[in-house]
């Protein structure tokens, strides 16, 4: 084994060590080693996936096998890591992130009995996001798939005693589930025709398939790779959140705000993305699945990000704005601008787990009060938290030079590019993210307005009793009234400032290598005479900084600017106004309120018809009919033809006598009819 | 130098013989010896075993192992033993299995202690002897007899409902493989006077005879799954009986059935297989999401895993019955697999019901408040149960999933659904019996499992883990022993 391959191993070993250590005998090494070993190994992996991502850069890739899983016949399944640019870079985007919420959490989660337990899952979290990227098949894809859907479970019902939160990890698992049935079939179906699971393999055999028609249902003809492509597409819609399986997410948010970050923001919900990015030479053959996959991620955009408007949870505004940048990222796969939709999951993941952070220092300033409702003026009691939070969302919203226009600003032109070569669909997502440009900047700005600016509205504020577990103490000797909101202490505050300078910094010092400068060859494959989205963002491109200064003359940057002028004057100046409208329009409100209606569907069309047809079957299948006429029915009538022929055996000799002369009589009687 | 033991002997009789000591030990005064014999015996019993898997031939289809003495002489009945890749992991996995039992009855069994123990050593050495023997009437018999010590651990170690359970169950399996002791003379006849089960595969018959062949060892073995939908005494037999003897009932005697069908059905009425596969595999269809939605709404916890039970040997039935060699060996391997979640599930709600004395999901919650470890084991467990990668639950499911798309997408539809249906029976338990806040006052008085429970948690989680994260060790004994089945399989036995 070479050093580097040593390196790719102990990527992801590092953390599954730190997580063993943690979670078996966290007990017995106590909290601050606890801390301290997962720490290391995080760090240890994000090191090594910064020499592993020079040394890509370096021009190398590597492409082999761990070990084999399992063999049948000619098919073999290995674990073995693809280590390319997009993996390169996953690997990095995951490491830091995760290492950043490493050390928060000592902070966030300090007076948590589940201390070393947290620890343990997120490391575990980082082992198996870890495993997903590296993967060179499709099977270990899956295998990472499951693994981080399992750790979200576990942290999304951290708090077990909550009933919130139990319930929303098992929705949480479920809805993936839904999602992975998809994927598992794409997954069997590639298997079938391609007879081996091997990244490379089936990229390269791939072509000879693109015109091969297979017949699901007798009589109608399916493309070959569109079925493959909306099956794996599928798995993505539920680790991505992707309407409809998008109801997962917002409950998510019942989970530690770690975790909002580093799980259900930066990395888990991304792998969906990355996904279809990696499958990118199976979803360059169907034009199909390319307008399935665009129609469905501006959905999500545009509709998920109607909901950040009216929600009053810190975190669940963060959550959906999440959904709708995942619908961003999607609508650039669709597009087949691949790069720039993982250009925008890396950005993202840094703004976005900013936000979550910052929205938990704001939690915790709070007292585990989240409700943005009891919060305003707070900028004045934690600076860094509201600086850092202001340039989290001026990257959100797409402000000129900062990492999310970069990156946001390519998907639109990706998308418009798209709808002028007349792609299906393309004209509806141009409008939903151009229209969601608006909205984004709206919410996000509501909820920075009501956090930190006009009048303070936490004086009648009162611990909230569901934190009875995770109450902060009150060891904050400096604070002359302990409601008070406060600054958090330095292990909160430097993630936040860590995080804050990529989001602004990387995207203009990206741009250029990621989309145009062909950091992606090899590992993105796009048609470029079929998809022109790549090649003609290209043409127009000249430079990062004429990219930010030609844009003040184009549509989005004033749609974002007046999104935020407008969340300006209804929530700081004109508070009123918002809610006036929210009872002259209340169809609409309730609407919103009710999430379009997707959980309160769910909740009665699959779980309560899932309860229904299982009670259907078991109180008339099973008892009644199986049970009740088949095998009692049988012990049964043996028994009653028992007792009917019982009553024969009289012991009367004239009654034996008599049936004798019968049976004679009948006899003969057949026999004379015979002859 | 063990060539010279009969392992396969001593795998069936050393238990038996073990078992009879422990009965000697009489009366309730020395259970402690009993209880020490009987770990002994079954310890003993594993470890010739092992030799089976050290020192296996994985380059040959032919029986190993081999053992043969005439028996009844005047009717070419032998006492001839033998395993191949299909039977030999089973051998393993049953002796290992008896130990667990042994140790899982260790202080909750305060009631005729040497004869619980005894029945479980006996019956591994019948079960033992089920998966060896090659001639048909020595199979036969330990067939029929691997019920007696059974009905009896039901009947009498039971639940209040026991003797409608062990009578139900009885009935059950002795009427379906009465079928197969006919099946068996007819094959006697027609084969020149031979009850050599290799002897039947070069048979030829034709397609009527192969039909009802084929029915009659379909009966014996279906109900031993148990398929739909003749499974129905499996939900009662498992409420009913003691933990160990659910133990034993879902990690090995379910085996037996499918087992059957690959030593009988498959290679002895080839064509019949092909011709009846579609009904098999629409009943292994409706098994899996059928009976997934009934064990949805089951109340009771150990009718909800036997409903489970009885879904994921739908996927080894559908595995078997794709007749390709993905299939095969994901039948094998979930069978396998089954073997150590089944167990493990039935022993951890064996840890509840010890302590709380009810099996009842609501009168449960908030475990974990109270017993964090077993919690963690569990959820390591129902994981397993819902087929979660990394764990061995996956291994069979994922293979058999994509053994059925080669044959047809909607087969492999349908059986995928066990990814959703089987996570939400499975985790849905989990989060009514563990989660939450502790609503019922016996569930705050609880303990967290003791050194004897974690240890046997601690080695089929060990067990579970390990298969999921490297499965190839056990399929390598598999692939020839399957290829050659499957050759069987695809050859005509047509005159």
């Amino acid at each position: 084994m070479t050093a580097m391959q040593q390196l790719y191993l102990l990527v992801p070993l590092a953390p599954l060590l730190g997580a063993m250590v943690a979670g078996l005998f966290g007990w017995a090494i106590g909290r601050t080693f606890s801390h301290l070993v997962t720490i290391a190994g995080v760090a240890v992996s994000c090191w090594a996936s910064w020499l592993i991502f020079q040394d890509v850069q370096a021009g190398h890739s590597y492409n082999g096998t761990v070990y084999t899983w399992i063999t049948v016949g000619s098919v073999s399944m290995q674990i073995g890591f693809l280590i390319d640019s997009l993996t390169a870079m996953m690997m990095l985007v995951v490491t830091f992130v995760s290492l950043m919420v490493h050390i928060y959490t000592i902070g966030y989660m300090r007076d948590d009995p589940g201390y070393q337990r947290f620890f343990s899952y997120i490391s575990l979290f980082t082992f198996a996001m870890l495993m997903l990227v590296m993967a060179n098949n499709f099977m270990q894809l899956f295998f990472g798939w499951e693994a981080v859907g399992l750790v979200s479970y576990l942290l999304i019902g951290f708090w077990y005693t909550r009933p919130t939160a139990i319930y929303a990890n098992l929705k949480a698992f479920l809805v993936n589930r839904v999602g992975d049935f998809g994927f598992l079939l794409g997954i069997g179906v590639v298997l079938a025709y391609f007879g081996t699971l091997d990244y490379a393999a089936v990229f390269a055999h791939a072509p000879e398939f693109s015109s091969q028609m297979i017949s699901l249902i007798p009589g109608s003809s399916w493309s070959l790779m569109t079925v493959i492509c909306i099956l794996l597409f599928i798995g993505a819609m539920g680790k991505s959140a992707q309407i409809p399986l998008h109801v997962w997410l917002p409950d998510s948010m019942e989970g530690p705000t770690p975790i909002s970050a580093l799980i259900h923001a930066a990395t888990m919900v991304t792998a969906g993305i990355f996904m279809v990015a990696r499958m990118s030479p199976l979803f360059e053959l169907s034009q199909t699945a390319l307008s399935f996959v665009m129609v469905i991620g501006a959905m999500t955009a545009l509709f998920m990000g109607f909901l950040g408007i009216i929600q009053n949870d810190i975190k669940r505004v963060i959550a959906y704005s999440t959904l709708s940048q995942l619908g961003y990222m999607t609508v650039a796969l669709g597009a087949s601008a691949y790069s720039v939709a993982v250009f925008h999951l890396m950005t993202h993941a840094f703004f976005k787990a900013l936000l979550f952070l910052a929205a938990g220092s704001v939690i915790m300033g709070m007292h585990h009060d989240q409700d943005i409702r009891n919060m305003g003026g707070l900028r004045k009691y934690m600076p860094i938290t509201w600086i850092t939070f202001l340039i989290g969302s001026l990257a959100l919203i797409g402000t000129p030079f900062f990492s999310g226009f970069y990156s946001k600003d390519s998907i639109i032109e990706a998308t418009h590019i798209a709808m002028e070569h007349g792609m299906a669909g393309a004209g509806f997502a141009y409008f939903a993210v151009l229209a969601g440009v608006f909205v984004t900047a709206f919410y996000s700005f509501r909820l920075y307005f009501l956090v930190f600016h006009g009048k303070t509205r936490f004086h009648a504020h009162e611990p909230n009793e569901l934190d009875a577990g995770h109450e902060e103490s009150e060891e904050h000797p400096g604070e002359e009234h302990h409601g008070m909101p406060h600054e958090s202490p330095w292990v909160v505050t430097v993630p936040l400032i860590l995080l804050a300078i990529p989001s602004v910094l990387i995207g203009y010092f990206t741009i250029q290598p990621m989309l145009f400068g062909g950091y992606f060859n090899g590992a993105i494959t796009v048609d470029g005479a079929l998809h022109p989205a790549m090649p003609d963002l290209q043409r127009d491109y000249h430079g990062a900084a004429s990219m930010a200064l030609h844009s003040l003359s184009g549509l989005p940057v004033w749609l974002a600017l007046s999104g935020v002028v407008l969340a300006w004057f209804f929530y700081l100046r004109r508070p009123e106004i918002p809610e006036a409208i929210k009872h002259r329009f209340a169809l609409i409100y309730v609407i919103l309120e009710n999430k379009y209606g997707f959980d309160r569907f769910n909740d009665w069309f699959f779980a309560g018809g899932a309860r229904a047809l299982g009670r259907f079957f078991w109180h008339v299948g099973e008892v009644k009919i199986i049970d009740g006429f088949f095998v009692n029915g049988t012990a049964n009538l043996v028994g009653w033809f028992a007792t009917v022929v019982r009553k024969w055996q009289s012991g009367y000799i004239y009654h034996y006598a008599f049936a004798m002369i019968i049976g004679i009589f009948a006899l003969i009687t057949w026999f004379v009819r015979v002859v | 130098m063990l060539a010279g033991y009969p392992l396969l002997s001593l795998a069936v009789w050393l238990p038996i013989c073990a078992g009879i000591l422990v009965l000697a030990t009489g009366s309730e005064r020395n259970a402690p010896l009993a209880r020490w014999i009987a770990l002994l015996g079954s310890v003993l019993a594993f470890a010739v075993t092992l030799p089976l898997y050290l020192r296996f031939d994985a380059a040959t289809a032919n029986m190993q192992f081999v053992e043969f003495t005439a028996w009844i002489p005047t009717f070419h009945i032998n006492y001839h033993l033998g395993v191949d890749g299909i039977s030999m992991p089973f051998v393993l996995l049953n002796s290992f299995t008896t130990i667990l039992v042994v140790i899982a009855g260790w202080q909750v069994i305060q009631n005729k202690t040497s004869q619980y123990m005894a029945a479980f050593l006996i019956m591994s050495g019948l079960i033992n002897g089920v998966f060896v023997a090659l001639d048909a009437m020595l199979f036969y018999v330990f067939f029929e007899a691997m019920l007696i010590p059974l009905f009896l651990v039901i009947g009498i170690w039971g639940g209040p409902r026991r003797v409608y359970a062990a009578v139900k169950f009885f009935l059950y399996t002795l009427l379906g493989s009465l079928l197969m002791l006919v099946a068996f003379i007819y094959l006697h006849f027609e084969s020149g006077g031979s009850f050599e089960i290799i002897d039947y595969y070069a048979l030829p018959l034709s397609l009527p005879v192969q039909i009802l062949l084929f029915v009659a060892f379909f009966l014996a073995f279906a109900v031993k799954v148990p398929m739909w939908p003749v499974h129905t005494w499996l939900p009662d037999a498992h409420v009913e009986a003691p933990t160990g003897g659910s133990v034993v009932l879902a990690a090995i005697t379910l085996k037996i059935g499918a087992y059957g069908f690959m030593r009988f059905n498959l290679p002895i009425t080839p064509d019949a297989s092909h011709y009846m596969t579609g009904f098999i595999i629409t009943i292994s269809l409706i098994a899996v999401v059928y009976i997934s939605l009934v064990a949805l709404v089951q109340a009771d916890m150990k009718k909800l895993i036997a409903y489970s039970s009885i879904s994921h040997m739908g996927f080894v039935t559908l595995g078997i019955f794709l007749f390709n060699n993905i299939g095969m060996e994901g039948a094998l391997l979930q069978m396998i697999s089954h073997g150590f979640i089944s167990a493990a599930m039935f022993l951890s709600i064996g840890v509840m019901y010890d302590r709380m004395h009810t099996r009842q999901i609501a009168d449960y919650g908030g475990l974990v408040n109270r017993m964090p470890v077993f919690a963690a084991f569990l959820m390591l467990f129902s994981m397993a149960n819902a087929g979660l990668p990394g764990t061995s639950g996956f291994v069979g499911e994922f293979m058999v999933i994509l053994a059925a798309i080669k044959v047809n997408f909607w087969y492999a539809f349908a059986a995928a659904t066990t990814l959703i249906f089987g996570a939400a029976y499975t985790l849905w338990m989990y989060k009514r019996v563990i989660f939450g806040a502790i609503t019922n006052p016996e569930v705050a008085k609880l303990t967290d499992i003791n050194p004897r429970e974690f240890g046997f948690l601690a080695v089929l989680a060990a067990l579970t883990l390990a298969m999921g994260i490297y499965p190839q060790p056990v399929t390598n004994v598999m692939h020839v022993s399957v290829d050659n089945l499957l050759a069987h399989v695809a050859q005509s036995k047509l005159p």
